[in-house]
């Protein structure tokens, strides 16, 4: 249930997308800036995901590779 | 915040936009976005302490070196290295008398005090890390990125690979971004491989059952995301993650206890824990949704929620908040939330009785298979130089508390806390710069 709500949402962002006023490269000086990044300090993401990798059994979600570990 | 970033020159500007427009979307790679500036190599380096309360304390260092080696072309390489050393919990139940153990080597025996959390107190290790990554433009409104990691262990060994593509559409306010990685993984475990579901000696005369000295699995991973700029100031991201690991799942360090049949909650007596088994599959999905957003006041919310479900049985719920503060003078405040519930995995037990293992499949007490609550609250600060260069620090706090499993706290038990609560400290410190910085004051220094 949680999943087909969770996927439907998804879904309905991605579609509603498609209707959003396009932002022109010239008005993308705020979403340029480094804290504006999804990643804006790519370390302290790569730790965090290292020690909660090795406490959770949860892990990934937002991007691929990165390595294992014999902690998990 | 932007005004100062322009004043590194018109080079950084075309940059900083050409990130907006398409490398900041193509968000597959673990790295992040690969960020160098002109053309010096930008250098990131973070220290983490971390401690656990009478358990593991670590020291973990990285390295990252980013620089942009043609036109939208950038090459990152990134070396860590941490040192851990401190206590686990093995995965037996706390007792009313001492327990003793053996040690992994099986060549000598540890004793626990009664009524508390038995630990492995051999914990330690050195691990070295690194990882290349290149990101480069394959068309006008497609990226290509590949990459490779190894990381070394006493006693395990991980390679792997990824590679992603990410395609802009919709003037490139949109960005669809696929991913994949694959790793293969061996373990060397200090004496051997043991056997699930046999028995652990409690005297170093006794020698576990064991299957091999080595022993490895493969994990490999597919990710499919969808990023979106929603306005000026309001950027989102979707990702469907799939991912299966194949071969040892099992933690060859971890027990179980197994109690006597008559519902006393006592420890049988003979031979009393046995090693752990899990199933040697585990196929396990994700849905991730990204907010990023800025407020007039230049304020900037980050926040992310994460479903996660296996064929184990494990669900979880992650959300993840940083709300980041901006001051005059380039210094800014950030907190960080972050709540985990997860469920258990179904052949999580913390107990079992007498001769249950025969009836069984797979059973684990590893805590982290177990039902708990993760919550972190933290707090960094950082400091923009006007030349670009940052120092921050952070300090956050972990707690983890867990529920007993009403099934097997039985008998004597009731009156001891079977899931192994923890609490955490952590302290980084980050220093961000380019390299001609470092340059400019080695050369100070020698004149």
């Amino acid at each position: 249930m949680i999943k087909a709500f969770l996927l439907s949402t998804c879904i309905s962002l991605v579609l509603s997308a498609c209707s959003l006023e396009p932002v022109q490269p010239w008005d993308r000086d705020i979403l340029a800036q480094q804290k504006m990044q999804l990643v804006a300090d790519p370390l302290e993401i790569y730790l965090d995901e290292h020690t909660y990798f090795s406490k959770e059994a949860s892990s990934g979600g937002q991007s691929v590779g990165g390595g294992g570990c014999g902690c998990n | 915040m932007q005004l100062k970033k322009t004043q590194q020159g018109p080079r950084n500007i075309r940059r900083q936009l050409a990130v907006a427009t398409c490398s900041l979307l193509a968000g597959a790679s673990h790295a992040g976005g690969l960020i160098a500036s002109g053309d010096n190599w930008k250098i990131d380096s973070a220290l983490l302490l971390y401690a656990e309360k009478d358990r593991v304390s670590l020291a973990e260092g990285i390295l990252s070196i980013s620089k942009e080696i043609d036109d939208d072309e950038f090459i990152n390489a990134r070396i860590v290295t941490d040192v851990l050393t401190g206590s686990s919990p093995n995965g037996a139940v706390p007792s009313n008398t001492a327990q003793t153990f053996t040690n992994p080597s099986g060549n000598s025996t540890y004793t626990e005090a009664a009524n508390t959390t038995p630990l492995n107190h051999t914990f330690k290790d050195l691990r070295n890390a690194l990882s290349v990554e290149w990101d480069t433009p394959l068309s006008r409104s497609l990226r290509g990125t590949i990459g490779g990691n190894i990381s070394r262990e006493y006693d395990y060994l991980s390679t792997g690979i990824s590679a992603s593509l990410a395609q802009d559409i919709n003037q490139r306010n949109t960005t669809l971004t696929l991913g994949f990685s694959l790793n293969k993984d061996t373990w060397d475990p200090v004496g051997g491989v043991p056997v699930g579901f046999t028995v652990m000696p409690t005297s170093s005369t006794n020698k576990k059952a064991i299957d091999g000295a080595n022993t490895d699995k493969t994990v490999k991973e597919i990710l499919f995301g969808v990023t979106q700029i929603i306005n000026r100031q309001t950027l989102m991201q979707a990702n469907y993650s799939w991912g299966q690991s194949d071969g040892y799942l099992t933690d060859p360090y971890k027990i179980l206890s197994v109690l006597e049949n008559d519902g006393s909650g006592n420890l049988r007596g003979t031979n009393p824990y046995i090693y752990e088994n899990r199933p040697d599959q585990r196929t396990y999905q994700s849905l991730y949704w990204k907010g990023v957003h800025q407020f007039p006041n230049e304020n900037v919310l980050n926040l992310s929620y994460r479903y996660f479900w296996d064929d184990w049985g494990i669900q979880s719920h992650t959300v993840d908040l940083r709300y980041r503060f901006d001051f005059d003078g380039g210094h800014y405040l950030q907190p960080h939330l972050r709540y985990y519930q997860q469920g258990a995995a179904d052949f999580y037990r913390q107990t079992l009785t007498d001769g249950e293992e025969a009836s069984l499949a797979y059973a684990s007490a590893d805590y982290r298979l177990g039902e708990f609550v993760t919550q972190t609250i933290g707090l960094k600060y950082g400091f923009e130089f006007k030349n670009g260069a940052e120092i921050n620090f952070r300090a956050e706090m972990i707690t983890q508390e867990g529920k007993d499993r009403s099934a097997d706290a039985v008998g004597v038990l009731q009156n001891q806390q079977l899931f192994p609560d923890n609490e955490a400290y952590l302290l980084q410190g980050g220093l961000s710069l380019d390299s001609d910085m470092v340059i400019k004051y080695i050369m100070r220094l020698f004149k």
